[in-house]
């Protein structure tokens, strides 16, 4: 199940944006130079990750102890790691284990903030239950709180992205409480309830309709978050298991040989930050354009 | 909501996978031994029971002892505490100190190449992995420049210079996360206050421009920014777990990760009350902030 859900995540993320980039593209590069950028970076680290096989790259875990620490060169672009591994086909290969962590969790945590959000922010009596369990969880620190999460369940992805839902969902289900409360008072709520709508419809043709601004703008902030979890958790050693090269496990184990081979961790960690700034400048850019009245908010 | 976060922490502690009692015989312990062990930590009784304990010994102001070690868990608490406040108010300061300025100005200069230079830097604030940020900066200034120590931490007994040294570091790279963020606030709050008819009365009655900024603009777009300052504590608090493990400072974060990971329960347990404290003890301050700040909001 969960990989069905991580593929179809993929898919409604980035499909309406590639199509919409190729529509407005020269438009958008006009009229929001910032935005334009910031969407180019993430759909280069999207391209990067697909095609990762073809890019000049080896077998990320392709041991060669002989040719260990060697700094970048034409041979091994971002140099080599200490069991002599290429450090630019690790780097590669774990922007797809980072972006799909990203992907996943930004659309599991968005739809069950809808769920949640809906309810808690429609019935009196789930808001002051589930609200109370939300600040809980909130109030834990994030970094701490996912690397307990995984003490749990033990290093995988599929672990890593459950790990980061629960982490993120309590923020998500805020944000989507706060617009459905708002919404609620709205006259054209009275007005379905006048004309005899049930409450199911109410929330899905009138209420969640209006939510969808905020809900996309959301989702981009908890990608950009999840990427940068994802790292911390594996670098403080709770992550994915060492096999798998993601951006955060290569810099773990990069992080002993600081003073001897930094590029270990200078490059992915270039990629990481590139990353993160395009997701969050694509977003930021994203709510001005969909919701002008929160532009003032940040 | 403390309580949620007890009884959260107390739950996630205990289904994990790991058992204290193994891990403190040894590998070459026998099944018996094990089991006297567990006994003695009370780690066989049902687990209402063992809740009901810990919230009794909390009432009493006792966090339970170490399961290594016999440490009582409030004066490890208290042993690691000073390098963590030291390094969160560092970072603190630092982080409003940078913030508030470039924040006026950005707000100030809307629209510029200035504010937009300001506010690129600060969405790579937060986009920077901390980590990474620390490590590059031990790179450069501690490994290659060698003005400052890689990593470490002394006390200040011991020489109040070398405690600054020692702390520089990682408490630029703690701050850079919530100076962006207050950054953005900042600004975001100068340019609506810019626009109002009292800002526009004090530039018609020849005030300089400096006064008008701090005394008309900011002290009252500083509602919201408070508002932000206080977030940014929780956020310090994460980033601190970070940048302790990566500059080896002995704090509370890397205390509550090694417990983590040797699943010392009354470790985890106390760190984690002790910082949910803080956290709620923040947010209060923040609240009673808005009363000093501006003079309609009575409690």
């Amino acid at each position: 199940m969960a990989k069905e859900q991580r593929a179809t995540g993929l898919s409604i993320r980035r499909a309406p944006k590639v199509r919409g980039l190729l529509k407005a593209s020269g438009q958008l590069a006009k009229s929001n130079p910032t935005m334009a950028s910031g969407l180019v970076i993430v759909l280069l680290m999207v391209l990067i990750a697909i095609s990762a096989p073809v890019l000049f790259t080896e077998d990320p875990n392709a041991v060669e102890p002989r040719n260990r620490f060697v700094g970048p060169s034409t041979d091994n672009w971002f140099g080599t790691d200490v069991v002599g591994r290429d450090v630019y086909s690790r780097t590669i290969y774990g922007s797809r284990v980072s972006l799909i962590v990203a992907a996943a969790v930004a659309s599991v945590t968005t739809l069950s903030a809808v769920v949640v959000g809906l309810l808690v922010g429609y019935y009196r009596w789930v808001d002051m239950a589930v609200m109370r369990i939300m600040d809980g969880l909130m109030s834990i620190p994030a970094i701490l709180l996912a690397i307990a999460l995984m003490a749990v369940f033990g290093g995988s992805v599929q672990n890593v992205i459950i790990a980061l839902c629960v982490v993120e969902t309590p923020r998500a289900v805020r944000v989507m409480r706060a617009a459905v409360l708002g919404l609620k008072e709205e006259m054209f709520i009275d007005a379905a309830r006048a004309v005899g709508a049930p409450t199911y419809r109410i929330l899905a043709r009138h209420i969640l309709p209006n939510t969808v601004a905020p809900l996309i703008v959301l989702a981009t902030f908890i990608a950009a978050s999840a990427i940068l979890l994802e790292a911390y958790v594996s670098f403080l050693g709770a992550g994915v298991s060492q096999e798998t090269p993601t951006w955060g496990s290569i810099m773990a184990q990069g992080r002993q040989y600081l003073s001897r081979a930094v590029w270990i961790i200078f490059f992915p960690g270039v990629f990481l930050t590139l990353t993160v700034l395009g997701i969050n400048i694509a977003g930021d850019g994203l709510r001005d354009m969909l919701d002008p009245k929160l532009r003032r908010r940040m | 909501m403390l309580l949620t976060v007890v009884v959260f922490v107390f739950f996630v502690v205990r289904l994990t996978p790991g058992d204290p009692a193994a891990i403190l015989a040894g590998p070459d312990a026998r099944p018996w031994e094990v089991e006297a062990l567990r006994e003695s930590l009370g780690l066989n009784r049902p687990l209402i029971v063992q809740l009901g304990i810990w919230f009794r010994d909390i009432a009493q102001g006792d966090l339970g002892t170490s399961t290594f070690g016999k440490h009582k868990v409030l004066d490890l608490i208290q042993q690691r505490m000073v390098p963590t406040i030291s390094l969160a108010i560092m970072a603190e300061v630092l982080a409003v100190g940078m913030a508030i300025p470039l924040g006026v100005i950005a707000g100030w200069k809307a629209g510029t190449l200035t504010d937009r230079s300001i506010m690129i830097s600060a969405v790579l604030g937060y986009s920077i992995p901390v980590f990474w940020l620390g490590l590059m900066l031990i790179y450069l200034f501690a490994v290659n420049l060698n003005w400052v120590p890689a990593a470490g931490y002394t006390p200040p007994s011991e020489g109040f210079g070398d405690y600054l040294m020692h702390l520089l570091l990682p408490a630029i790279t703690t701050a850079v996360v919530a100076m962006a963020l207050i950054t953005r606030m900042t600004r975001a709050t100068m340019i609506e206050t810019l626009n109002e008819d009292y800002v526009r009365t004090a530039r018609a009655k020849g005030l300089p421009e400096k006064v008008v900024l701090v005394r008309h603009a900011l002290r009252n777009a500083a509602l919201p920014i408070v508002t932000v300052i206080g977030l940014g504590v929780a956020a310090l608090l994460s980033g601190l777990v970070v940048t302790e493990a990566v500059f080896a400072i002995p704090g509370l974060g890397r205390l509550l990760v090694d417990s983590i990971t040797s699943r010392n329960y009354p470790v985890i347990q106390g760190t984690t009350l002790v910082i949910s404290v803080v956290y709620v003890f923040v947010n209060l301050l923040v609240d009673l902030s808005y009363a000093a700040l501006d003079p309609r909001i009575r409690y």
